[in-house]
């Protein structure tokens, strides 16, 4: 971690200063970078495609794992596929992310693919951060998919956020769930510039009294547009909870196409969607204390994506 | 200190020019308590927001501590120590109460300091200090936060749009207390908008404003004896008993 850019990347991604504790895998410019497993976690490479397996033993607590991917070359363009065995009654934080830093003019991108094999009783929290920067006109491109299995009981939270400096990304969430578990998606995007931007989720609640609940929040600003589709299907007794929220200023676009799907009498989905610019009495209430009508506009978004 | 001078607002409809403000002259002096009070619809609100900035006359000009500040913004009017608490404040997703106080406040507030001003205005404050500024809060517990917001600041004049808006009854008592002691420690001047006899009770000077003009003003012990004479000789219901 000798270079400037990859602890500013590493850190805009994964909250990391220095070598984090507990066990974790970098990987740098479609290469390892560094890799520690533990007594319960167990890191190793796949043998038939580009990526990593994560296997943490049954009954693990209190322990974490972090992956962060940086890219700081111009041209990179690889697909990485890593799977999670999370262990019946484990208790475990998973902190993804990837940062790039485009210095050149050729598009850089990376497409993750991320599966979760949840086990009975377990409880997840993931975070995942993607980050964009860089001199050189070449495209940033995050592409990640997500796979979610979630078996009796266990509960999932996942933080998915993308503030600044990626150019496209299209972002695909499946998630199967069985009794009793739940799992709780929150989004925070922003986009500037020409961006665009894509989240698909669909969650599956297979199981009697899963529930689930998605909440997106985004600012789109300038040029840049987005489209969600989030999806909650209900096949059995559960609860589901769809909200998206979208701040949307300059000449920007969003789309929100919530839907919500019924297969069971007794399951109950909810869906709400609403678009629209920053409430004007926020902004006199902040420029009455003081602050610019600009200073006033940076600590709304700030809060509602935070 | 604030002074109006033949303050006019005027606003066009479909049956042409609407006078909300008509000719408005008054003057608040430094370390005083003011109370307007006046029908609803009778343009207090408005006179409220063109002090602070948040409208701007169509006519005459607002002299602040003996600077000219009508064409002056809503920001140029804070730094300059004027504040405004809304009628209907405004909820933030994600804000907390905290970081609203301390926004308020011009730098971060000690968790100390954050604590005091709620429970000025009747709150429990560790519950409140993490909780966001959303809609999970009451219409009252907003208010009560819009008006502790205006605590952690040091302002020459602080405007209340209807504080009493809201608020029960029974905290009411409570909040008159916070009112009286604000101007002798906190604000050089305030000014309240409100139809409550008891913050009228505070004043030192009572303003009445009914169809956009100045109906009467003066001290309130000339004031408030013909206003509540007034209700009593309007309130017939009595004499029908």
């Amino acid at each position: 971690m000798e270079n400037y850019i990859d602890n500013e990347l590493l850190e805009a991604v994964a909250d990391l200063h220095e070598i984090p504790a507990g066990a974790f895998n970098i990987r740098r410019n479609g290469e390892g970078a560094g890799r520690r497993s533990t007594e319960n976690i167990t890191i190793t490479t796949k043998t038939d495609k580009p990526g990593i397996d994560i296997r943490i033993a049954p009954g693990t607590k209190n322990e974490s794992v972090h992956i962060p991917v940086i890219i700081t070359e111009t041209g990179i363009d690889e697909t990485v596929y890593n799977d999670f065995y999370i262990g019946d009654g484990a208790d475990v934080l998973i902190v993804a992310g990837c940062g790039i830093h485009n210095p050149g003019s050729s598009k850089s991108e990376h497409d993750g693919v991320h599966r979760f094999f949840i086990g009975k009783n377990a409880r997840v929290k993931y975070v995942e951060k993607h980050y964009g920067q860089g001199e050189g006109t070449g495209e940033r491109v995050l592409n990640p998919s997500t796979i979610v299995e979630a078996d009796e009981n266990s509960c999932c939270e996942m933080e998915m956020v993308q503030i600044k400096g990626v150019d496209s990304t299209v972002r695909d969430t499946k998630a199967y769930l069985k009794d009793g578990a739940s799992l709780v998606i929150t989004e925070r995007l922003m986009t500037h510039g020409n961006q665009k931007a894509r989240s698909d989720i669909e969650i599956n609640l297979e199981g009697a009294d899963s529930s689930a609940q998605i909440v997106s929040r985004s600012v789109a600003r300038d040029n840049s547009e987005q489209i969600f589709y989030p999806r909650a299907i209900g096949k059995n007794v559960c609860r589901a909870h769809v909200q998206c929220d979208s701040i949307i200023m300059d000449n920007s676009k969003i789309r929100s196409i919530p839907e919500i799907a019924a297969q069971h009498s007794e399951a109950q989905i909810v869906h709400e969607a609403a678009i629209g610019r920053i409430n004007n009495d926020q902004l006199l209430k902040l420029m009455t204390f003081g602050l610019s009508e600009e200073e006033a506009e940076e600590i709304i978004i700030q809060g509602f994506l935070k | 200190m604030l002074e109006l001078k033949n303050i006019s607002f005027t606003v066009d409809n479909s049956d042409g020019a609407l006078e909300i403000i008509d000719d408005v002259s008054l003057t608040v002096d430094e370390g005083k308590f003011t109370v307007i009070t006046g029908p609803n619809g009778g343009g207090k609100s408005t006179l409220a927001k063109l002090i602070m900035g948040i409208e701007k006359p169509t006519g005459g000009s607002i002299i602040f501590n003996g600077t000219d500040i009508t064409d002056m913004s809503i920001t140029q009017r804070a730094k300059l120590g004027i504040g405004y608490a809304f009628q209907q404040p405004p909820r933030f997703k994600g804000l907390t109460v905290r970081r609203l106080l301390s926004l308020a406040h011009g730098s971060e507030l000690p968790e100390d300091e954050c604590c005091a001003y709620l429970t000025n205005v009747g709150l429990c404050s560790r519950e409140y200090l993490n909780r966001e500024v959303d809609s999970s809060l009451s219409g009252g517990e907003v208010k009560r936060i819009e008006i502790a917001s205006l605590l952690a600041r040091k302002l020459d004049i602080a405007i209340f749009d209807e504080p009493e808006a809201g608020i029960d009854l029974w905290s009411f008592t409570a909040l008159v207390n916070t009112f009286r002691a604000m101007n002798k420690n906190v604000h050089s001047s305030v000014l309240i908008i409100s139809h409550q006899e008891r913050i009228m009770q505070l004043a030192d000077d009572i303003i009445i404003i009914a169809d956009g003009k100045i109906r009467s003003k003066g001290p309130r012990d000339e004031i408030l004896p013909q206003l509540l004479g007034e209700f009593d000789s309007n309130c017939d219901f009595r004499t029908k008993c």
